[in-house]
């Protein structure tokens, strides 16, 4: 590991100005990607910015009935958070479907969406990586990549994002808070990934010195005859616990007379980004919310799919994972 | 002095147990020694070539950096036939990962940073690195792992099988598996003169002490080897491995002592790994299920440094009636890091076979398959003609039908829906040898009634060391808290590894013999011990040749309940249901630990665990834990052992059969089978993960 400097700055605005001024500062939190990135020669930092104890702790109720969830806050405190349990149990599910109890305890909502890729050539410095070394060629698309995207990918990388936590965010229209060198932004989290295209060293639209501080959820769907919203997130996995999705899908369903009222519907395990499908939404709006109707929308959304040798399984277990979650949200309306 | 007639079979916690959860036990790179250094190694980044140039320039300039070794300038090694461990000798490179150089600093940081500094020029060859059916550099092998011939026949096999009424012909495969024991390898070694001292991670220190001794030149009596705690091995650890060699070499060099731990990921590929398997079954039965014909041919690939050779079909020599066998292997050499024992290596993936086998014959028969099983149980080894010292198969599967509710079964696959999960069940037999190794052991009496006995033997976190206090009180009729029992070091009497279920029977008969004489040394001696203490030591060289005239195994049966999700080609394990016949058990609590150990090594063998050989590359790709999955405790929600009480007088003083393994072996096989039962899908390829039954379920 190279040797690197740490600060831990008093407010965030020293936080910004530290690793804006400072080209090789990454900002730190839980840590539980980054340090695993630096032991393995991925992650080279010069300078870390602890932000962990910025005052980015909170989870609180917005003006609007919605919910202000500080970056800092930790895994495990937010999927055991009452408001979220009773309004938002797909980001409950969702937080608690990813890694163990000990690096939920550990990680932060913002470090969470900010992880990296778990592509095996990536976090291999004796292998070419487009993503790690820019221009030095993707081997997974010949090599082990059955856990890879068939989404938005391109000929320069096929990683995919593993945060269970943003997939769940996306199907809920959250939007990201951000502070940085010139000021304060805010965008939709669907807009805070890029897909890879030329350029797959960048993960998302966050420029250098930019700090997630909050992530902002809109009040929860209400559906017709029942209070709790009908949303779920569901992961399929190769273990009970523990290993990443090979496909995941957050889906939010309000079914009125039959007919689909309100669908959102995020996969993930599919892109470089939770793939939030708004064909197959768009195709189901006003229509009959039966199982055909489900399977030709989510259908109309995989079309885009390019699977390699190894993943194409993806397509047929995202198109039935996704039907089954809808058609057991329809069944509960 | 109260008499404890039961210490032997009684459920005893481990005798290390608090050192190790308070962290007082001390593991082979956890002894400190004020002035040690620390190394780490540059594995090489391809599979076949030369080095043509090392640049170790840029990683000396940092002044913790001591020494960067090469081949260029490590001192000579004597050969040995291990040749992955003539490290740092030539410019040769026989797979990815080999380790090529050393760094040494003082600091663990320093010598990581130093390691990636090395800058190495190859010029590469063209590597070799997948096996296949047809791989043209198959040969077979005259002798496969354990030393037995490659090849078997027995009767007319291609004759009886091409007239048989009932005919089964099917390929299954076992990728190639990891052990990762917790504890990575590790060693610790420090110089004197001409002495060397090593702390070891290993399962045997005397293999490990004479290895060393032949590599450096020296005597066998200068090398001290102590393996007092051992974080587990599974069969990676039985012999000596390069981090040993590569510490005691630095710490030559550098005239200090020098630790070194194999990174995790470095270990897949410098430790060895269970190979993949081809293994082609045919059978052929009357409509009763009975055999008449059985071949089992495997298919397998070994490594340009190594001559081990998975002996997948020795399963199909012991477990049925087959009048008319063939058990063969072919064997490829390939550039990938060597293959080497893995728990039940041979067994655990020739039973996966074997068994799901049976499982296809008895529904193509029309029998259930814990009948068909009965009907095919020799009296006599099929393969040896020897009669077995105790073969109670039988009883393990009706005892495990019955425990599991196997009676109630419907044996119609693909029919039990609950909600959107589909229900199945499967069975399948385990099967271990008894290996028994000569050992020496001894023990003290002092006259306070207190006794010490000693005994090289390896605790790799099995309770060994607690079941020989066990078998020494028993012996002794001596309390367990008056027994004191000193293993894990080349000063205490040589005993041999802990490696093929053999080693509690190995060590224990010395201590047992032992302990009986010095018994009856005190009782010859008026029931007193005199000031000076009383000194008994055994060795059992003569003693373990007895018993040779019958077939020893041990057995055992496997029942398994799945789910699988049909929206997502899912399987989750519901229950896991072990009964063992394994001569007497010694320590229940231990024993219980051993076995369901094992199911649940098979239980990720069975639905998740495999590595990918990249044939870019040539190495494997999953190097973590993230990767390489094994079981969870999410995975594993009701899992028993059991076992019967079985008699054999033909084994050793406590009537032991070995444990370590026989848990591992045939729960793959198992659980397929239950796949089978549940969805109607047979699978012959492991592991079974959604992308294998997902495309059944369109």
């Amino acid at each position: 590991m190279k040797t690197f400097r740490y600060e831990r700055p008093a407010d965030p605005a020293a936080a910004v100005t530290l690793v804006a001024g400072t080209p090789g500062a990454r900002y730190l939190a839980g840590g539980t990607n980054l340090v695993d990135l630096m032991k393995l020669g991925v992650e080279t930092p010069e300078l870390l910015v602890d932000v962990s104890r910025l005052p980015f702790g909170e989870v609180e109720e917005t003006d609007t009935g919605g919910l202000r969830i500080g970056a800092a806050v930790r895994g495990s405190r937010l999927a055991a958070h009452l408001l979220v349990r009773e309004r938002y149990p797909a980001l409950s599910q969702a937080l608690l479907s990813g890694a163990s109890a000990q690096l939920r305890n550990a990680a932060t909502i913002g470090g969470n969406l900010l992880q990296r890729t778990r592509c095996l050539y990536f976090q291999d410095v004796s292998k070419p990586c487009n993503k790690r070394r820019p221009g030095s060629g993707c081997p997974a698309r010949e090599g082990a990549h059955r856990d890879l995207a068939v989404l938005g990918a391109s000929e320069h990388c096929i990683a995919t994002n593993t945060s269970d936590l943003a997939v769940a965010l996306a199907a809920l229209d959250a939007t990201v808070h951000l502070t940085g060198p010139a000021g304060v932004r805010s965008l939709p989290l669907t807009d805070l990934y890029r897909l890879p295209g030329d350029e797959p060293e960048r993960d998302t639209v966050l420029r250098h010195g930019e700090l997630i501080t909050s992530v902002e959820l809109p009040p929860p769907p209400h559906s017709a005859r029942s209070r709790a919203p009908l949303m779920v997130y569901r992961k399929v996995r190769d273990r009970a616990s523990y290993a990443f999705a090979l496909v995941s899908v957050a889906a939010v369903l309000d079914v009125r007379d039959a007919a689909v009222h309100e669908v959102r519907l995020a996969f993930g395990g599919l892109a470089a980004r939770p793939w939030r499908a708004r064909e197959a939404e768009q195709a189901l709006q006003g229509r009959p919310a039966t199982e055909e109707a489900f399977v030709e929308a989510v259908r109309t959304e995989l079309s885009a799919c390019r699977p390699l040798r190894e993943n194409g399984y993806k397509l047929a277990l995202a198109e039935r994972l996704a039907v089954a979650v809808l058609a057991d949200l329809a069944g509960q309306g | 002095m109260t008499t404890m007639e039961h210490t032997l079979g009684a459920s005893i916690a481990r005798l290390e147990s608090r050192a190790k959860v308070t962290g007082t036990a001390r593991y082979a790179a956890e002894y400190v020694t004020d002035d040690a250094l620390y190394a780490w190694p540059v594995p090489a980044g391809i599979a076949r070539g030369e080095i043509t140039a090392v640049h170790t320039e840029a990683a000396m300039t940092d002044p913790a950096v001591v020494v960067v070794l090469t081949h260029q300038n490590a001192p000579r090694l004597h050969p040995v036939e291990d040749r992955t461990l003539t490290l740092l000798q030539s410019s040769h490179i026989a797979h990815r990962g080999q380790y090529i150089a050393l760094a040494v600093a003082t600091s663990l940081e320093a010598a990581r940073s130093a390691a990636g500094a090395v800058l190495v020029q190859y010029k590469a060859d063209h590597h070799d690195v997948v096996l296949a059916e047809d791989h043209p550099g198959l040969y077979m092998p005259e002798e496969i792992d354990g030393l037995w011939p490659g090849t078997r026949e027995h009767g007319d096999f291609d004759t009886v099988y091409a007239t048989a009424e009932i005919r089964t012909d099917a390929v299954y495969t076992t990728p190639p598996m990891h052990n990762h024991p917790m504890e990575p390898h590790a060693a610790t070694a420090l110089w004197d003169g001409d002495a060397l001292t090593v702390y070891d991670s290993n399962q045997g220190s005397v293999t490990v002490q004479h290895t060393l001794a032949q590599l450096f030149g020296i005597d066998a009596g200068q090398v001290r080897v102590v393996s007092e705690h051992v974080g587990g091995g599974f069969g990676s650890k039985g012999t000596a491995r390069p981090h040993v060699v590569l510490a005691a070499m630095a710490a030559r060099v550098v005239g200090r002592p020098v630790k070194l731990a194999v990174p995790r990921n470095h270990m897949p590929a410098v430790v060895g790994h269970r190979a993949p398997t081809i293994q082609r079954i045919r059978i052929g039965a009357g409509r009763d299920g009975c055999i008449q014909a059985l071949a089992h041919e495997v298919v397998t690939c070994t490594s340009m440094v190594g001559r081990f050779v998975e002996a997948a079909a020795l399963p199909s020599r012991v477990m049925y009636i087959a009048p008319n066998s063939r058990t063969a292997h072919r064997v490829t050499r390939l550039d990938i890091p060597a293959p080497s024992w893995m728990r039940a290596p041979g067994e655990c993936p020739g039973m996966f076979a074997l068994e799901s086998a049976i499982d296809e014959l008895a529904y193509v028969c029309g029998i259930d398959p814990v009948e068909l099983r009965i009907r095919n149980d020799p009296q006599v080894e099929p393969d040896s003609g020897l009669p077995f010292s105790s073969r109670h198969l039988t009883e393990c599967l009706r005892e495990g039908a019955r425990r599991f509710g196997w009676h109630e079964r419907d044996p119609s696959p693909g029919t039990r829906y609950e909600g959107r999960l589909l229900i199945g069940s499967g069975v399948a037999a385990s099967m271990y040898p008894v290996v028994i190794l000569p050992s020496r052991a001894e023990v003290r009496a002092d006259p306070d009634g207190h006794y010490w006995v000693r005994v090289n033997a390896t605790d790799i976190g099995t309770g060994a060391r607690t079941v020989l206090a066990q078998i020494a009180a028993d012996a002794l009729t001596a309390p367990l808290g008056y027994v004191h029992i000193s293993i894990g070091s080349t000063d205490l009497p040589e005993a041999p590894l802990a490696g093929g279920s053999s080693g509690t029977a190995s060590w224990g008969w010395a201590v047992h013999n032992a302990c009986v004489r010095l018994r009856g040394l005190i009782e010859h001696s008026g029931g007193s011990v005199p000031a000076g203490g009383l000194s008994v030591s055994a060795d059992t060289t003569e003693d373990v040749k007895s018993g040779q005239e019958y077939a020893r195994c041990a057995f055992g049966a496997q029942f398994a309940e799945v789910q699988v999700d049909t929206d997502t080609a899912e399987v989750r394990l519901r229950r896991l249901t072990g009964v063992f016949a394994a001569g007497r058990i010694l320590n229940a609590r231990t024993a219980r630990s051993q076995f369901i150990g094992g199911m649940t090594m098979g239980l990720s063998m069975a639905l998740m665990e495999g590595s990918t050989m990249d044939p870019e590359f040539g190495d494997y790709a999953e190097r973590d834990f993230a990767s390489y999955h094994v079981a969870v405790c999410a995975d594993v929600p009701a899992i028993e052992a059991h076992w019967i009480d079985e008699e054999d007088p033909h084994l050793n003083p406590m009537h032991s059969k070995g444990i370590g393994e026989i848990g591992i072996v045939g729960t793959a096989a198992a659980v397929a089978n239950a796949v089978h039962h549940a969805t109607g899908v047979r699978v012959r390829t492991l592991p079974i993960r959604p992308d294998t039954l997902l495309p059944h379920f369109a």
